[in-house]
C-alpha cells in the first residue's frame, strides 16, 4: 500500500521573504490593494510504500527526510500531513 | 619542489571547474576534475580517484543538482551521504578545502562552516545562505575586503584591509544567521578571525546594496572556519584570476609585481592571491 504525504516548507518568522514581498507588490500594483502580505511556501508529495498500520513510523521516516534535506533548520519550519 | 595535485569536484550542475583547474595549473599545481562518483567509487576500476591522494580539494560554483529543494542541498547531502568520513578525515588532516559560491553553499549545508559549536551537536547547520534580498540573481562585479588576521590558509598572502574586486552570481547568498543568535555568532566569527572578506564601497566602507549585493548579515562575503583549513566565499576568485578578465582593465592602470627580481607588470587580478596562498600555505606546512 501507498500512502501520499505532504511535506510544506515554509520560511521562520523573522526571516525575509523576497519572493513574497515582490509578488505582493505586484499585486497591489495590479489593483488588488487588499493584499496585506504574501508569504511563499514549498510543498513536496511524498509518495511512500508501506505495510498497513505502519504509519507512525512513515511519520518518523518523513521527519528525519526533512531534518537531513527538505528544510534548512536555520530558516525553514515544516509541516507534515498525510492526504491518503 | 613537490607537485601539489587538486581535485575539483563536478557533479551536474557546477561551473567554472575548468577555470578553477587552469587556475591551479598556471600557478605550477597539478589538478583534475573529479565527478562525485568516482571517489565513491561508482565507475569502473581504473576510473576510480581516491580523495586522500589530493591536497586540495575545491568544490567550485554553479547550481549543482539544478539548485533544487535549496542551494547546495542536494550536493551537501550527497556528499554526507556518501563520502562524509573521507571529507571528515581529509579536513582533520589539515588540508585546504575551497567552496566557491554554490560550493560554500554546500559547506555550509554540511555544517562544517562556520564549525564552531558553542552550544549545538557538531554536524549540524548554523548559519544559511538564504534568497538575495533584492530577490534576484545578481550577476556583477562586487568589492570584497580582506578581514582576516592571518588564520585562513588561502589568505596569508593578502594584505589584511586590501580591497579585491571578484565578480559575484548567485541568487541565494544572503548570509544569514537567526535573530536570537546573531549577536553572539557575528561575536564568535570575530574573536575566532573567522570572518575572511566583507562587500565594500570603494572606499572600503561597508556598505549596503548595490555593494552587499545579497543583503548579508555583517557585509559577509567569506568566511573560515575556526582551523582555517576551510574558506567558503560567494565570489568566484576563478572569475577575476587574470587582470584583463575584469570588464575595466582596458581603462585600469596596470598593477606592476616583482618576479624573480625583476619587475614586470601583473597580469593577475584578485582571484590569483588564494589560489597561490593555499599551495604556498599547504608546502610551508609540508602536508
Amino acid at each position: 500500500m501507498t500512502i501520499e504525504i505532504d511535506v510544506t516548507i515554509k520560511l521562520k518568522h523573522g526571516v525575509t521573504d523576497p519572493e513574497g514581498e515582490n509578488t505582493k507588490k505586484t499585486l497591489n500594483l495590479l489593483g488588488f490593494r487588499d493584499v496585506r502580505s504574501v508569504k511563499t511556501a514549498k510543498t513536496f508529495r511524498i509518495e511512500i510504500e508501506q505495510e498497513k498500520g505502519d504509519e507512525e513510523k512513515v511519520m518518523q521516516e518523513v521527519e528525519e527526510m526533512c531534518r537531513k534535506l527538505l528544510a534548512n533548520p536555520v530558516i525553514h519550519n515544516y509541516d507534515i500531513k498525510m492526504v491518503k | 619542489m613537490k607537485t601539489l595535485k587538486i581535485c575539483i569536484l563536478r557533479i551536474e550542475g557546477t561551473n567554472c571547474e575548468l577555470e578553477t583547474s587552469l587556475a591551479f595549473k598556471r600557478l605550477g599545481a597539478s589538478a583534475e576534475i573529479v565527478h562525485l562518483k568516482q571517489l565513491i567509487g561508482a565507475v569502473k576500476e581504473q576510473e576510480r580517484r581516491n580523495l586522500m591522494d589530493y591536497d586540495v580539494l575545491v568544490i567550485p560554483g554553479g547550481f549543482s543538482s539544478g539548485d533544487y529543494v535549496r542551494a547546495g542541498a542536494i550536493l551537501a547531502a550527497r556528499i554526507k551521504g556518501t563520502l562524509g568520513e573521507e571529507i571528515a578525515d581529509f579536513i582533520d588532516t589539515g588540508k585546504p578545502v575551497l567552496g566557491i559560491c554554490n560550493g560554500f553553499q554546500v559547506l555550509v549545508e554540511m555544517g562544517l562552516l562556520p564549525g564552531f559549536v558553542p552550544d549545538e551537536k557538531p554536524g549540524m547547520q548554523q548559519v544559511a545562505l538564504t534568497t538575495n534580498d533584492s530577490a534576484r540573481f545578481e550577476c556583477r562585479p562586487t568589492l570584497i575586503k580582506h578581514e582576516c588576521k592571518g588564520k585562513c590558509m588561502f589568505t596569508r598572502g593578502i594584505e589584511k584591509g586590501s580591497i579585491l574586486k571578484m565578480p559575484c552570481a548567485h541568487a541565494e547568498g544572503k548570509f544569514f544567521i537567526a535573530e536570537r543568535k546573531r549577536e553572539e555568532y557575528i561575536q564568535w566569527l570575530e574573536e575566532n578571525d573567522q570572518i575572511v572578506f566583507r562587500y565594500v564601497d570603494p572606499e572600503g566602507n561597508y556598505a549596503p546594496y548595490p555593494w552587499n549585493p545579497n543583503g548579508s548579515i555583517y557585509n559577509i562575503a567569506g568566511i573560515c572556519n575556526p582551523e582555517g583549513n576551510i574558506l567558503g566565499l560567494m565570489p568566484h576568485p576563478e572569475r577575476a584570476f587574470y587582470a584583463f578578465l575584469d570588464s575595466e582593465w582596458s581603462r585600469m592602470a596596470r598593477g606592476r609585481r616583482k618576479e624573480k627580481g625583476e619587475e614586470k607588470e601583473d597580469i593577475y587580478g584578485g582571484g590569483e592571491k588564494i589560489f597561490e596562498s593555499a599551495l604556498k600555505s599547504i608546502l610551508k606546512k609540508g602536508l
